[in-house]
C-alpha cells in the first residue's frame, strides 16, 4: 500500500535494516534491496514508491513485483513471493516494518524458510541480536538468531528515524523474475479479498505517524469532538486516540485505541486526557517524547510517567491549550 | 466440522511484571497465571460455532509444563469437548522458551494426530512473548490459508469456506478462505463466557489426553527449531521518570511551553 504513512514506515525500516545489517555487521558495502509489490492496476503508485526508495540512502537495488496476485496484500501470495525472492537471491537478512501487513505474511514466509522471526524489534545489538519488548513492554528481550539460515525480523517503525534520501543515490529498479511472480500467483487459491472498510481519517494524520497525539479516556464521554477540535488547532500532523476503556464504552472507533491491544505510538507530544494509565495503555505510548497527562484524580498512575501533569478538569485544560495554540499561531 | 483451539497459560494480564534476578525471564513463581485473553476469545468463537450447529466438536490443545493442565481444565469448563496436553517444560516466554516455529511444529503434529479439523482457532498473540506468529507459521507448515486478527468469523458455502473480517492498520478488511484454515482472533471478536461452577467441578474429573514431542514424532524437529533462537537476556524496560504536576492552570501552560508543547 503506497500511502504516505506506509512509505514513511518503510523508510524507517530501511534505516533500521542499515543499522542492523550494514555498518554494525562489519560489511563495508552492504547491499540492501527494497521489494515493492502490488497490482499492475496501481502501477503509477508502485513506480512512484520505487523512485522514492531508489533515492533512499543505503539502498542498492529496488525489486519490483507487479502481479494481480498481489493486489490485496493477501498473506499466502505475499509469503510465497518473499520466500522465493529470499531463496533465489540468497538474501542473508530480511526485514519489514512491523504492522498488521507484515505481521500477517512475514511469519508465514519465515516458516516456509524454516526460519524463526524476531518480531517488533526496537533496537539492534548486532546483525543477529535484537532487542524487542515482551509482556506489553514490561520486559525487554535480547534475542539472538542462532544456527543456519536467514535472519528475519520486523522493525517497529516508531523506534527508528527514517533513512534519508539523496538525489545522487539512484539505485536501479529491477523487475523480479517471472518465477517469483508465478510463486505468488500459485498461492491465490488460499484466499480471496472480499472488501475493505478504511477508517475515515479525513485530513488528519495517521495515529501511528502523527507528531501530536491527543488521547481521551472514558471521562471524555460524548465529547470526543472537543479533542478533534484541539487536534485541528495543532494542525494536520495531530491525531486523536483513545484508551481501551473509551473504546469499550462505545465512545469512539476501535482503530483509535492506543495500547498493547491497539496501536503503539511514539509521537513528539502525547496528551492523555482523563486516562488513568492502565499497564496496557502505557505499553502503547510510553516511548512518546513528551507525555502530558490531565486527570482529576491526583493519584492517577499515568502522572508517574508524565513529563507534565495537570490535576483538574480535562475540558478546561482542552479549552485552554487550544486557546494557547491558536494564540501562538495568530 | 471439528475445530482445534490452541490455548496458552500465561501470566495474568493484570499481574505486575517483574524480571527475575538472573535476567532470564519474568518472575512467574508467585504470580497469578491464566488463559491468554486472545486464546479465551478463540475458544469462545469455537464454542459459538458449535452452538450454532456448524462445528461438531471442539478440541482444546496446549503445549506446556504440567501446570498447563489448569488451562485445559478451564477450557473444558468453558465447554471444550476434549483436551490435548502436549507436555513440554519449555513453555511461556523468555530464555529457553519454545519459539513460535517450534510450537507451530507441535500443533501441526497434533492436527495429524487428532484431525481432521476444519479450522484451527488461536489467539493472535500470547500476552507473554507478544510474538504474534504461531498461527501464521502453523498455516505455512500445513499449506493452509490463514486469516489473522479476526473480528468476525462466519462459515459459509455449506461449511467449505470461512468469511473473516480482519482488524488491520487501515481499518477493516474482509477475506474469504477455503477450509481447512487457521484463524487467529483479535480482541473485539467476542466476549468470552465465564465458566459455571458445575462445569468447573465436572472439568476437574475429565480426562486429558497427554502427548509429547516424542510421541508425536517431532522431537528432533522441535529441538532444532528451538536451537534457532536464543533469548540472551530479559531486562526491565528503561524507567521513565515522571515530571511535575500542578493544579494551577497557568503554571501548567508554562510547563507546556518549557517542554516545547506550545
Amino acid at each position: 500500500v503506497a500511502d504516505a504513512s506506509s512509505l514513511q514506515a518503510s523508510c524507517r525500516a530501511i534505516n533500521a535494516a542499515n543499522l542492523a545489517f550494514g555498518a554494525s555487521s562489519g560489511t563495508k558495502d552492504p547491499s540492501l534491496s527494497v521489494l515493492v509489490c502490488g497490482s499492475p492496476d496501481d502501477s503509477k503508485e508502485l513506480d512512484d514508491a520505487a523512485a522514492l526508495f531508489s533515492k533512499v540512502c543505503g539502498v542498492s537495488e529496488v525489486l519490483m513485483a507487479k502481479s494481480n496476485a498481489l493486489k490485496h496484500n493477501l498473506p499466502a501470495p505475499m509469503a510465497a513471493l518473499v520466500t522465493h525472492v529470499i531463496k533465489t537471491k540468497n538474501f542473508e537478512n530480511a526485514a519489514a516494518p512491523n504492522g498488521t501487513f507484515a505481521r500477517d505474511f512475514m511469519p508465514r514466509a519465515a516458516a516456509l524458510l524454516d526460519s524463526p522471526l524476531i518480531a517488533d524489534v526496537v533496537d539492534t545489538v548486532d546483525a543477529k541480536t535484537f532487542t524487542r519488548p515482551s509482556y506489553a513492554g514490561n520486559a525487554m528481550e535480547t534475542v539472538e538468531r542462532t544456527g543456519d539460515g536467514p535472519t528475519i525480523v520486523t522493525f517497529r517503525p516508531t523506534a527508528f528515524d527514517a533513512a534519508e534520501t539523496n538525489d545522487t543515490n539512484a539505485a536501479p529498479v529491477v523487475q523480479v523474475s517471472d518465477d517469483a511472480l508465478a510463486a505468488a500467483a500459485g498461492s491465490t487459491s488460499l484466499g480471496e479479498f472480499v472488501s475493505a472498510e478504511n477508517k475515515d481519517t479525513g485530513e488528519r494524520a495517521d495515529l501511528s505517524t502523527a507528531r501530536v497525539v491527543i488521547s481521551g479516556g472514558r471521562g471524555v464521554g460524548d465529547n470526543f469532538d472537543k479533542l478533534y477540535s484541539l487536534a485541528d488547532a495543532f494542525g494536520p500532523d495531530a491525531a486523536v486516540g483513545a484508551s481501551r476503556a473509551a473504546v469499550d464504552a462505545g465512545m469512539c472507533a476501535n482503530d483509535m485505541q492506543v495500547g498493547q491491544t491497539g496501536k503503539v505510538v511514539a509521537p513528539e507530544v502525547y496528551i492523555a486526557l482523563g486516562i488513568s494509565g492502565a499497564i496496557q495503555h502505557v505499553a502503547g505510548m510510553k516511548d512518546s517524547k513528551v507525555i502530558v497527562a490531565v486527570n482529576k484524580d491526583e493519584d492517577c498512575p499515568l502522572f508517574s510517567i508524565a513529563d507534565v501533569g495537570y490535576t483538574g478538569d480535562l475540558f478546561e485544560a482542552v479549552d485552554r491549550i487550544k486557546e494557547e495554540v491558536q494564540k501562538k499561531k495568530a | 466440522m471439528r475445530i482445534l483451539c490452541a490455548v496458552k497459560r500465561v501470566v495474568d494480564y493484570a499481574a505486575k511484571i517483574r524480571v527475575n534476578a538472573a535476567q532470564t525471564n519474568v518472575d512467574t513463581s508467585s504470580v497469578k497465571m491464566s488463559m491468554n485473553p486472545f486464546c479465551e476469545i478463540a475458544l469462545e468463537e469455537a464454542l459459538r460455532l458449535k452452538e450454532a450447529g456448524i462445528a461438531t466438536e471442539v478440541v482444546a490443545v496446549t503445549v506446556g509444563p504440567d501446570a498447563a493442565k489448569d488451562t485445559l481444565r478451564t477450557a473444558m469448563a468453558m465447554g471444550a469437548d476434549h483436551a490435548v496436553h502436549v507436555v513440554h517444560e519449555s513453555a511461556g516466554a523468555g530464555a529457553g522458551a519454545l519459539p513460535p516455529l517450534a510450537v507451530a511444529r507441535v500443533l501441526s503434529a497434533v492436527v495429524d494426530h487428532a484431525g481432521p479439523f476444519g479450522m484451527v482457532l488461536a489467539g493472535k498473540q500470547a500476552i507473554d512473548g507478544d510474538n504474534n506468529q504461531t498461527g501464521q507459521m502453523l498455516a505455512a507448515l500445513r499449506g493452509w490459508p490463514q486469516a489473522t486478527f479476526a473480528s468476525s468469523v462466519s462459515v459459509t458455502d455449506g461449511g467449505t469456506h470461512a468469511v473473516v473480517t480482519r482488524e488491520v492498520d487501515a481499518g477493516l478488511e474482509t477475506v474469504k478462505v477455503p477450509l481447512p484454515a487457521v484463524v487467529t482472533t483479535d480482541l473485539r471478536l467476542n466476549e468470552p463466557r465465564y465458566a459455571k461452577l458445575p462445569m468447573i467441578l465436572k472439568a476437574r474429573k475429565r480426562e486429558i489426553e497427554t502427548l509429547s514431542a516424542e510421541t508425536l514424532n517431532v522431537k528432533d524437529h522441535v529441538d532444532r527449531d528451538q536451537g534457532k533462537l536464543h533469548v540472551r537476556k530479559v531486562s526491565e524496560p528503561p524507567a521513565r521518570a515522571g515530571g511535575v504536576k500542578t493544579k494551577d492552570m497557568d503554571e501548567f501552560i508554562n510547563m507546556l511551553r518549557e517542554k516545547g508543547v506550545l
